[in-house]
């Protein structure tokens, strides 16, 4: 049985797949080229959401949220997390159309977290909302947490267990020996018997050097937050058709993001923001919230992160080879999703059928031609 | 607490005046805000967000967001930045700011 | 988008010789300015400050006259009181005037946004009534402002000294000079006396200054090794131990002015992503800059002390050659040519900056002003101490962008200025790694905190 692995990314779904794995007694190395959480895993925007999920994807995020639960009987911190709520706002008729679509959809599959609002009740809960808006998609219980804080506790936590963290080190080769694998990187050479690919933007050069090529860009999902002021928002909000998530903390601070991207610079490693973009995302913020036109923005940023041409994430064995395992791609919602990677990888790991549907995740599915 | 060598009011010069919380401000033209106000015996300007302690200006050059107030109800102004005004309404800004909506 | 053949921005010496230098070669530069009176911190309100008896400022700071007078020429287009809030790799520069945003473009750029003092975080900085010793100055300056009661004047550094004898000249009561400069510096900087007295004026105005203290009887205490500022809710009195002497001593001030030499303001620098080094001689970061004063990003340049502490004359003499860097840029000077007329000015600024090695040693700031105590606030904005940064180094933070997001700490209004320093030496001192290593923060646009509003504006214009 393989003993010895290495996880490439030290990332959520790196750290979770980590701590998993050391739970059932393997020996765990997690290599990064910089720090863990350093792009999407620990400067995202902290949405926990089950609310507008890819249909194949919302076992997985029900799990998940029963994790988020009980965060600090797993980690030993609660992350941050705090269940306000989110909504989906519908800023017209046909914006209501859409959500009341979707609301049928979702209880079509059997799961009922996600229930349609009407006017009165979303300016009951929002009262600093535009009048215009007619309704919203509500998901109580969803809400947010802290990023980077997460990464860090469940960094901790894996640590704890035994596992290694080698941060500051680029994987620059991968080549098979005997059975497994040997990594090489920083000078170092790195020996596992099992490979776990939680790369995210860079996973797709070990896909590359795996023989199994995945069309995976890296995107720049941008945020941008502004000074603290008096709280008048409990609610993690949405829109229906165009990007936007807007939440204060508990600080007192608003955190403006949602999707709008920035640029990736593929030499420098790092993601550069856009004017145009937040500009639209502002515009978008103060057409729901017109008083926040005086809103001061005090910093924006960008995290770097794996998207997939079909917005699922790759989760699942390796079409090439028995003893790699791939969780990446999570196309800038995978934050919500990282408490129950590990626990997959850890079944996939011991050749046990994962307690949730992952097939629509394997990698295969880019490699059959499908129609347009 | 800051005093002027010369006192404008005592030179030829037009003066400018303006309101700070409910006290008059008398300053010389081309003064910051944050100078009027040290030197009319003011010397503190705001309180912070998270203890609500007393902050007054610090640096004078605006790096240290300090000496910030609201000026004509427009709040976070860096008061060593900001010109006087004839008229100006300047005001203590207490912990997080209020937007109206 | 209107793009300019040179955007300059800051209007000190080195802002203002690099317009008129540029000018000479047939650019006319735009010259954007925050303040909104030319001349930058050093000659702050020349042409209009109320303090009219010319012996009070010095001689020093009248001689800024040239150089503004330079910037007035009505070729240069002269933009007071605008802020830049934002600055790509590609030379969009983001600006904000009378609350308007506007985006415009450059080819080449010259940062000429010079220095800020150097925190100095003591128990009780935060209190009203502490302030720094630029900020003293800058009262005096522009308004003619004097502290009213006895102040006292902490720190080290040639522009304490100079405060100090201004004050005098000004007939302002001075309680104590706390100089905090450790006694065997004295001997350590003697070596680099040799090196100093290629710019022997600079140093005897040096040792004028220590003269006219003296004569007119300062107290003067020397060899301070910890300082306190007390009051309730705010500054009621000063307390202090001098070097060998366990014993805290006090005077009641309503006025503390604190210095500890000043430091390249890096935060454009640091927000293009220009690549930094630390420098170890001056305890602070600096932009890897070329010998024309370029940064590793094409077409942006640093003159002055943002790119290092220099001094004012030779940060005019940087943005002389800044300008001529540019004109090589531009194409309005061969190599050859740029080259010539860079000499004659590369040799005066290797004399003018001759005395620094001597100052940078003999002012060093001691570690116990640079690292705050456990119960110090580090990060004046959230209210982090210097506990808290050494309890994210233990949680395993290596660098300041991971204790940012634990405690807040650089992500208050002054968007990290006044604390990036400190937490970055915090962090290599705890987690006994190079400053280097532990790194800073990572800034990005806005510069200057801007509305959702003007935003969303400056989009739709640029």
């Amino acid at each position: 049985m393989a003993r010895r692995v290495v996880i490439v990314g030290a990332g959520f779904h790196g750290c979770s797949a980590a701590l998993r794995l050391s739970l059932q007694g393997y020996e765990v190395t997690v290599i990064d080229k910089a720090y863990a959480g350093r792009h999407a895993s620990g400067v995202n925007a902290g949405g926990v959401r089950r609310l507008g999920r890819h249909p194949a994807e919302i076992p997985l995020a029900v799990a998940a949220w029963e994790r988020w639960q009980c965060m600090t009987d797993i980690v030993g911190d609660d992350c941050g997390f705090r269940p306000v709520g989110q909504v989906k706002v519908a800023e017209n008729d046909k914006d209501m159309a859409i959500l009341a679509d979707r609301e049928r959809q979702v209880r079509d599959l059997g799961f009922h977290h996600e229930v349609l609002i009407g006017r009165d009740e979303l300016h009951r809960r929002l009262p600093a909302l535009a009048d215009h808006c007619p309704g919203a998609l509500a998901c109580d219980g969803d809400g947010f947490a802290n990023p980077y804080r997460t990464v860090t506790a469940w960094r901790r936590e894996a640590e704890r267990q035994g596992v290694r963290f080698r941060e500051g080190i680029e994987i620059t080769a991968i080549e098979s020996k005997g059975n497994g694998w040997r990594l090489s990187g920083g000078g170092e050479h790195f020996d596992a018997d099992l490979l776990v690919n939680c790369a995210g933007a860079w996973a797709g050069e070990l896909c590359k050097w795996l023989g199994e090529p995945v069309p995976l860009t890296a995107e720049a999902p941008m945020l941008m937050i502004t000074e603290r002021l008096s709280p008048f928002l409990g609610t993690v909000v949405g829109a229906t058709s165009r990007p936007l998530s807007f939440k204060q903390f508990e600080n007192g601070t608003v955190l403006i993001g949602g999707g709008v991207r920035g640029d990736v610079d593929s030499v420098r490693h790092v993601a550069e923001t856009r004017l145009d973009g937040l500009a639209e995302n502002a515009d978008t913020v103060v057409s729901l919230f017109p008083f926040m036109k005086e809103a001061r923005i005090m910093r924006t940023w960008a995290g770097v992160e794996a998207v997939m041409k079909d917005h699922i994430p790759v989760i699942g064995l390796s079409s090439q080879h028995d003893n790699v395992i791939h969780a990446f791609g999570f196309s800038a919602h995978g934050y919500q999703l990282g408490p129950i990677t590990g626990e997959i990888v850890a079944d996939l790991a011991m050749e046990r059928e994962p307690k949730l549907p992952i097939t629509p995740f394997s990698i295969q599915r880019f490699q059959t031609p499908c129609p347009e | 607490m800051f005093k002027r060598l010369s006192p404008p009011e005592a030179t030829n010069e037009a003066v400018v005046t303006f309101r700070f919380d409910e006290q008059t401000v008398t300053a010389r033209p081309g003064d910051t805000v944050a100078a009027a106000l040290l030197t009319s015996g003011i010397s503190i300007c705001r309180s912070t967000p998270v203890s609500n302690a007393p902050r007054a200006p610090y640096c004078m050059m605006g790096v240290c967001f300090e000496c910030l107030v609201e000026v004509d109800g427009n709040p976070n102004v860096q008061a060593c930045q900001a010109e006087v005004r004839d008229g100006m309404h300047v005001h203590t800004q207490q912990g997080a700011r209020r937007l109206t909506s | 988008m209107i793009t300019h053949d040179l955007v300059i921005l800051g209007t000190g010496p080195a802002g203002m010789a690099a317009a008129t230098t540029a000018l000479e070669h047939g650019i006319t530069p735009v010259v954007i300015d925050e303040q909104p009176a030319a001349g930058g911190q050093i000659y702050r309100a020349l042409e209009r400050t109320p303090v009219l008896d010319r012996r009070i400022l010095g001689e020093d700071y009248w001689s800024g006259e040239s150089l503004i007078k330079g910037l007035k020429d009505p070729q240069i287009d002269y933009r007071p009181a605008s802020t830049v809030w934002q600055l790509t790799r590609q030379r969009e520069i983001g600006l904000l005037h009378d609350d308007k945003a506007e985006m415009i473009c450059a080819r080449h750029i010259i940062l000429a946004t010079g220095a800020m003092e150097r925190p100095m975080p003591i128990a009780g900085w935060t209190l009203p009534g502490v302030m720094t010793a630029g900020s003293g100055q800058i009262l005096l300056k522009s308004a003619g402002a004097v502290p009213q009661a006895p102040v006292v004047l902490a720190g080290c550094g040639p522009l304490l000294l100079l405060l100090a004898t201004q004050y005098l000249r000004a007939g302002v009561e001075i309680a104590a000079i706390l100089d905090t400069t450790p006694r065997d510096r004295y001997r350590a900087a003697l070596k680099h006396v040799p090196g100093a007295l290629r710019n022997v004026s600079t140093l005897l105005k040096g040792v004028g200054l220590l003269r006219e203290l003296r004569r007119a009887g300062v107290r003067h205490i020397r060899g301070v090794s910890a300082l306190r500022a007390e009051g309730s809710g705010q500054l009621e009195r000063v307390l202090w131990k001098q070097q060998g002497d366990d014993n805290w001593q006090t005077l009641e001030t309503p006025t503390l002015l604190l210095h500890q030499g000043v430091i390249p303001n890096t935060q454009i620098t640091r927000a293009v992503d220009c690549h930094h080094e630390w420098d170890e001689q001056q305890l602070a970061w600096r932009p890897r800059l070329d010998e024309w004063l370029g940064t590793d990003i094409p077409g942006i340049a640093v003159a002055g002390d943002g790119g290092g502490i220099v001094g004012a004359k030779a940060a005019a003499m940087q943005g002389q050659l800044a300008g001529l860097g540019a004109a090589l840029a531009l194409g309005k000077l061969t190599l050859e040519n740029s080259t010539e007329r860079a000499q004659p000015i590369r040799k005066a600024l290797a004399r003018d900056t001759a005395i620094r090695p001597f100052l940078d040693v003999l002012y060093r700031p001691a570690k116990q002003w640079r690292l705050p105590d456990d119960d110090t606030l580090a990060c004046r904005c959230e209210e982090v101490t210097g506990g808290e940064i050494r309890r994210m180094a233990d949680m395993g933070c290596r660098g300041p962008n991971q204790t940012k997001s634990f405690t807040r700490c650089g992500m208050g209004p002054c968007q990290g200025r006044m604390c990036g320093i400190t937490v970055s030496e915090l962090l290599a001192d705890a987690n006994q790694q190079s400053v280097e290593e532990t790194g800073y923060y990572r800034l990005r646009p806005p510069f200057k905190p801007i509305t959702l509003g003007q935003l969303a504006k400056a989009a739709e214009e640029g």
